[in-house]
């Protein structure tokens, strides 16, 4: 956080804020850090946000289990991660203090609701003093509010409960800090407004709230602490602030209307990925069908039979939820059908930790399945990358009758960024064209159609049931090409086999070739996948402004590679993945191109920040 | 549209050499299928069997229509979608005992509830087949095999009690020794808007020959099947003389010499209560007693793809057809110039 100006009216203005809300999980942080970000976005702020709370929905009020938090960084110039460590920590109560004060930059500013801060709430979160009181707050400026009684005298005219008046009380500090941070108040009445439509005395109570944090602020003499940033100068356009599952959502959309396929959902309710069925049911008028499936499995397979239908069958789910696919994607890689399969990646194994980030599939997309099946792989790179990651996957997936695996994780599919908005004619175009003709002659010199005649890509007709004349069977047991019977040769066996795997490795032939960033002279070559897309950027820049030469290189398909990355690979001394398993890509790099890769792992259920990546780069460099 | 064609046996039989052992009562029902799919008028080419893993799941292979031989037990799901993807076909599906009713039972019985557009046929043999003989869901207790060498101690499932506790609007029961009464049983569930299921007893010759012998031989039918026939009394045996009642929520198999003809049930597929459908199907629970057959229930309710569709035209009603540029902004923006 570095001082720009100081202006006349006392506001100091800095380059960038790290905000963290933490409270309990019924206390509205998520809320809180939603409307703050919203704020930021319409003022012009970049951004880049880390929602982070606990898998129970109620976990025990007041205890550390129980802690929600919303991380927000917003700045005056491109950003591309939350955040390294938080300037001001928002804490609601001594637990929220307790878990998320050792994240809180030196010196930062801690805001406090001290009414929460009595002997139950200490106790919970093991305190034994009471931390306003001690020293756990020396070298820190803190700011302590009442906000919980503020909040009810706030409300007390309005004819609100005492009680609902109380939930009010995270408006409160939205007030408060959007005072500090001279953040606009009318998108968040306007949401008020809109979100309690017909609920007169919540709207009375959350405005009341949010007016008394204003004014706590004004009249407390918290001056001194007041800041700005400036809006961010970004490309022209418009803008939106998005989280990934909502970009994707919007680009499995895009993707249907580009190739003018209808878009079918098999989902089964699962974190992180809920979010995606929620969205495309949405947007039914775009004549997209969703099925809340009866299982995993069902999921998958509903898709699948859509997609036999002539729709894009899609399915969503996080790792565990893959598990149970699997054998679906075998029969999918055989029937040669478009599909779909999106992995919302989370802590695992098992349930692990379901509200955490983690990426740690890549293994199984690429080989968790019986026999020979491969699987193009696609992954995403920030929130708004999940558009056209969903797009990029859904136009492999028809162009070449595949099942394709979009990777995307926790972390992408809550944090959120500003998207300038694409121009829809710079979309890329889909041309499917379902078969209509017969395509073989018999040994009886009858015209037939036969379902695994291939094209130049080796993709085989897509004869969806209603087509005159080209009634046929597929299944699961291997088959000849070209008619598609039952064959058990063994030569067709093995020639089948390859030519799945040929096919699929075929698709990197029209793939864009990978582009360096940074010093392209450089010694050290960073390789990154997924979510670590934006700390790597920082991390690099960083690097690169101290002196450091480093290069960067970062992969949006998995399976096959860009038909460069081998040979770009062995330009360079060294070889770093950072990625949050371990070191998954970097095993397939070293398998694939001999190459000594050495990841930088991480699995704490958090994205990497940048100054983990430029200390653990250093040391490579050294 | 033009006329549906017309058809024989003929269009509707694949070029596939049928590969089921010799003897074996799914060719039975092959025969009675292909013999029907002409008097149907549907086309070919919207008409589309799907099925899983095991013998009857061959079937596909056999119809020149449009079929998938899929994977084991998911073929209600796969159907699921394929449904609700086009409206416009006739989705069937065919599969086993094991297939449906065990690792797939979970699919049947969400497929039956919703009652998506299906017409299933479940092929029961009371074995597996295609791994070589062991006991299956629907073999009854005591039943020794390769995996029950000392008698299987599995309470099997009875499929019509299964199809009706799970909201079936149609199901009904046929056996593979009678291609008219088949026939009849696949033309109306084919006819029934929703999901719809027909148990098909079916001999497995190889693992478990003779498991229906008892009630299906053309000389046993008469004493021993129990057909069901809407707004008639309840009644079987050589010279009609037993019938069915209904005492207290329980069916009983009574002499009609001794209660009188008006006191047996008269049969109400379409009742809307299915508590005595499901006590009609628990009057046999063995092969070797009266075993009802016939339609058990057929009741309306709307079908799910139709749910669907009709959501997706209201949501193009109030919201006009999908527009790409209004979603984009479709939460705050802002503009950078």
């Amino acid at each position: 956080m570095t001082d720009i100006a100081d202006r006349t009216d006392g506001v100091r203005e800095v380059e960038r804020i790290i905000i963290r809300f933490a409270g309990d999980s019924g206390d509205g942080m998520q809320l809180t850090g939603d409307r703050f970000t919203s704020a930021s976005a319409l003022f012009g702020n970049d951004l880049a946000t880390l929602p982070e709370f606990p898998a129970e929905i109620r976990a025990p009020a007041g205890t550390l289990a129980g802690v929600s938090a919303f991380q927000v960084h917003i700045s005056d110039h491109d950003i591309t991660t939350p955040g390294d460590a938080p300037n001001v920590l928002v804490a609601m109560n001594p637990a929220a203090l307790k878990a998320d004060l050792h994240t809180l930059d030196n010196g930062g500013t801690v805001i406090i609701n001290s009414d929460a801060f009595e002997e139950r709430n200490l106790a919970k979160a093991g305190y034994k003093h009471n931390p306003l009181e001690d020293e756990t707050l020396d070298g820190y400026t803190v700011i302590t509010a009442p906000m919980t009684s503020l909040t009810k005298e706030a409300c007390k005219d309005l004819g609100v409960k005492p009680r609902d008046a109380e939930r009010s009380k995270n408006f409160f500090a939205l007030g408060l800090v959007s005072w500090l941070y001279s953040r606009p108040e009318e998108p968040t009445m306007l949401w008020i407004q809109e979100k309690f439509k017909g609920r007169e005395l919540v709207i009375a109570a959350n405005e009341a709230a949010y007016r008394a944090g204003n004014a706590f602020g004004e009249t407390a003499e918290l001056s001194a602490s007041r800041m700005t940033v400036r809006p961010a100068q970004l490309p022209a356009g418009t803008y939106t602030n998005i989280n990934g599952n909502t970009a994707l959502s919007w680009g499995l959309i895009a993707a249907s209307q580009q190739a003018g396929i209808p878009l079918f959902l098999g989902s089964y309710p699962i974190t992180p990925a809920s979010d995606i069925l929620h969205e495309l049911s949405k947007h039914k008028n775009f004549g997209v069908r969703t099925f809340q499936a009866e299982d995993e499995i069902a999921a998958v397979g509903s898709a699948l039979g859509a997609s036999y239908g002539g729709h894009i069958g899609i399915t969503t789910t996080s790792g565990p939820g893959i598990a149970l696919k699997g054998e679906t994607l075998g029969l999918a890689v055989s029937l040669e059908l478009p599909l779909v399969v999106i992995d919302i990646q989370r802590g695992g194994p098992s349930t692990g930790l379901p509200t955490k980030t983690e990426a740690a599939d890549l293994m199984m997309a690429m080989y968790g399945r019986h026999g020979e099946a491969p699987m193009p792989i696609v992954a995403a790179s920030s929130p708004a990358d999940c558009f056209d990651a969903a797009i990029e996957a859904v136009r492999i997936a028809l162009e070449y009758r595949t099942p394709v695996m979009l990777l995307s994780d926790g972390y992408l599919a809550n944090g959120t960024e500003p998207w300038k908005l694409p121009d829809l004619d710079s979309l890329p175009s889909i041309d499917i064209e379902f078969a209509r003709e017969l395509n073989g002659v018999d040994s009886e010199g009858r015209e037939v159609f036969w379902p695994y005649v291939r094209n130049d890509d080796l993709a085989r007709p897509w004869a969806i049931p209603g087509t005159e004349a080209l009634m046929h069977r597929i299944g699961g047991i291997e088959k000849q090409d070209g008619t598609g019977n039952i064959s058990y040769d063994p030569a067709n066996h093995e020639f089948m086999v390859r030519l799945r795997e040929e096919r699929i490795l075929k698709i990197a032939d029209k793939l864009p070739p990978l582009e360096v960033m940074g010093d392209d002279d450089a010694d050290i070559l960073i390789v990154g996948w997924g979510s670590t897309w934006g700390a790597i950027t920082s991390a690099v820049g960083r690097l690169r402004s101290g002196g450091t030469e480093v290069a960067s290189v970062h992969l949006r398909h998995l399976y096959p590679f860009a038909a460069n990355l081998g040979e770009l690979l062995q330009r360079f001394d060294h070889v770093v993945v950072p990625e949050m398993n371990l070191g998954q890509l970097t095993k397939l790099l070293r398998a694939e191109f001999l190459v000594d890769a050495k990841a930088i792992s991480k699995v704490s259920g958090q994205p990497f920040t940048a100054a983990e990546l430029v200390t653990k780069i250093q040391e490579v460099a050294r | 549209m033009s006329a549906v064609p017309v058809t024989t046996k003929k269009d509707w039989s694949s070029d596939q050499e049928v590969r089921w052992c010799p003897g074996c009562g799914d060719y039975s029902i092959l025969t009675a299928m292909q013999l029907l799919m002409p008097e149907l008028e549907v086309r070919r080419e919207d008409t589309v069997f799907i099925s899983g893993i095991g013998c009857a799941a061959r079937f596909p292979y056999y119809m020149n229509s449009y079929g998938m031989h899929s994977i084991h037990g998911r073929s209600p799901a796969i159907a699921t979608g394929l449904a609700m993807a086009r409206p416009d076909l006739d989705v069937w599906v065919v599969g086993g005992d094991g297939d449906m009713l065990s690792i797939g039972g979970n699919h049947l019985i969400h497929a039956l509830r919703r009652n998506i557009n299906l017409t299933i046929l479940l092929f029961n043999n009371q074995i597996y087949g295609l791994t070589k003989g062991q006991y299956s869901p629907t073999s009854e207790v005591g039943k020794v095999t390769k995996s029950t060498p000392m008698g299987s101690i599995d309470q099997p499932f009875n499929p019509i009690s299964v199809a009706l506790g799970a909201e079936a609007t149609f199901v009904a029961r046929t056996h593979d020794m009678d291609r008219g009464h088949m026939q009849e049983m696949f033309r109306r569930a084919h006819d029934h808007q929703g999901s719809a299921i027909v148990e098909v007893f079916q001999n497995c010759n190889v693992f478990n020959d003779g498991a229906f012998n008892a009630i299906t031989k053309r000389d046993a039918r008469d004493a021993m099947l129990i057909d069901l026939t809407h707004g008639e009394p309840v009644r079987f045996g050589v010279d009609g003389e037993r019938g069915v009642m209904i005492i207290d929520g329980t069916a009983k198999i009574v002499e009609v010499a001794e209660v009188g003809i008006d006191a047996l049930h008269v049969h109400d597929e379409t009742a809307p209560d299915p508590s005595v459908a499901f006590a009609i199907s628990r009057l046999a629970e063995d092969r070797e007693s009266p075993t009802p057959v016939g339609v058990f229930r057929s009741v309306q309710r709307r079908d799910y793809g139709e749910s669907v569709s009709s959501q997706i035209a209201a949501a193009q009603d109030t919201k006009g057809p999908g527009d790409l540029h209004g979603l984009l902004r479709s939460l705050p923006t802002w503009d950078v110039s």
